[in-house]
């Protein structure tokens, strides 16, 4: 027997081409996916541990900072990355990145006529410790218009970037806000399968929210999981 | 029974480059990248190669906010993870990111080392992952070598792809080292993608 990693969970993740969201369309591919067995290949994965972070990288109230606090409303997100088994995944990477308070981010290509915060970034990562657990500072991104369709705006979101202990247990995702009303109008979040989309909200909790400070939210993730297969003969 | 339900994956959208891959778009006053473009620095054994490709959309055009990651081998084999039991003995970390942003012709392009056959039964190959605005999540894919047909007749993976197929993934070696790979969406030339 050897340990193989447990099959994308196709009926909980969107489908790659979701036409309420525009630019799936012409995206995703069309042709059927051809199986491929794990080997070393997919067992396999880059390797980021505690030397890949540094200094301010996990607190974006920080790293950004010029000559004062970045505006907003201060978060902390934390929470546990977990495989299907409830077992923890230690030592994996997180890296995320948002919009700032206002809902512009600082890339380039983001024309949103919403101010550029001078002490904000929007960019950070952190790695879970041997229980799982990971912890971010920043502050509550804005919602912001996209071209998608008349009046269209994204959601309050966190985007979320993940390795796990192998090359197919990558995952890329957004976290949200509980109780945004845009949520019900996202064409993103809505090309998610009802019955998963939850998984994507994160929950306010005192328990994280530190007095006078900060409100905080749970998130936690959970990556594919391993079984046993049998070795092939 | 699996206890949880994994987290389904969300695009990457079109502003990733500066949480992915901040060096290349020039956002490293702020935040360094943990992988580019340049995968075989230093001492590094093997044979320098470049990959390069454009990523095109189902009208053929060159998509600008894509973000190309490739895992692979050392020069002989081995991948830079415990779960290898050979163990890499050199630096090579096997890991690189590449976003179809800065180039002005939208290609990606990765300077590494051509890699080992892994196991027997496998030609050299790299791992991609591929992502974007307008993907709600990666695809996974494979590069073989045009200059290893030998090889290819014989991997046990290449071999499941039906045949009119498989030559969307394999590189073409343009000389000096260079190869090209071209990524289609979508089309009659659609790049063979991956449940893996």
């Amino acid at each position: 027997m050897t340990e193989t990693f447990n099959p994308r969970d196709w009926s909980g993740q969107p489908a790659y081409i979701a036409p309420d969201y525009k630019s799936t369309p012409l995206r995703g591919p069309t042709k059927p996916l051809i199986p491929l067995p794990q080997s070393l290949s997919e067992l396999t994965g880059p390797v980021y541990g505690h030397d890949s972070v540094s200094g301010d990288d996990a607190d974006l109230t920080r790293n950004g900072r010029r000559n004062g606090e970045p505006l907003g409303e201060r978060i902390v997100v934390a929470g546990r990355v977990l495989d299907e088994d409830a077992r923890p995944v230690p030592n994996t990477l997180l890296e995320i990145w948002q919009a700032n308070a206002a809902g512009r981010y600082i890339h380039y290509t983001d024309k949103h006529d919403a101010p550029i915060d001078p002490n904000f970034f929007g960019g950070g990562r952190c790695v879970t410790d041997s229980e799982g657990r990971y912890r971010f500072m920043s502050v509550k991104p804005g919602a912001y218009p996209w071209p998608n369709h008349h009046n269209a705006w994204r959601p309050n979101h966190i985007h979320f970037s993940l390795f796990g202990p192998s090359f197919v247990t990558r995952l890329v995702t957004q976290m949200y806000f509980p109780g945004d009303p845009l949520l019900d109008l996202d064409p993103i979040f809505l090309a998610t399968p009802a019955e998963t989309r939850d998984l994507l909200v994160a929950q306010f909790t005192l328990d994280l929210t530190e007095p006078n400070y900060a409100l905080g939210y749970a998130f936690d993730i959970v990556l594919r999981g391993r079984s046993a297969t049998p070795t092939e003969a | 029974m699996p206890k949880l339900r994994q987290t389904p994956s969300q695009t990457v959208g079109p502003y990733f480059a500066y949480g992915l891959s901040p060096e290349q778009y020039g956002y490293q006053q702020n935040l360094t990248s943990i992988a580019g473009s340049q995968m075989a620095e230093g001492d590094i054994e093997g044979q320098r190669i470049r990959i390069e490709g454009n990523v095109y959309d189902g009208a053929g055009n060159p998509i600008s906010d894509a973000l190309i990651e490739i895992w692979q081998a050392d020069s002989l084999g081995r991948y830079a993870h415990p779960a290898d039991p050979r163990g890499s003995n050199n630096t090579f970390k096997g890991f690189g990111r590449c976003g179809t942003g800065t180039d002005p012709r939208r290609r990606f392009w990765f300077d590494t080392i051509k890699p080992g056959k892994v196991e027997a039964d496998q030609a050299p190959h790299l791992n991609v992952i591929v992502s974007m605005r307008g993907m709600l999540l990666h695809a996974f894919t494979r590069v073989w070598f045009s200059d290893e047909a030998a090889a290819n007749a014989t991997d046990k993976v290449l071999n499941t792809v039906p045949e009119a197929r498989r030559h969307t993934l394999i590189a073409t070696h343009q000389g000096g080292g260079v190869y090209r790979f071209d990524i289609h969406m979508q089309g009659d030339s659609e790049t063979v993608f991956f449940d893996a």
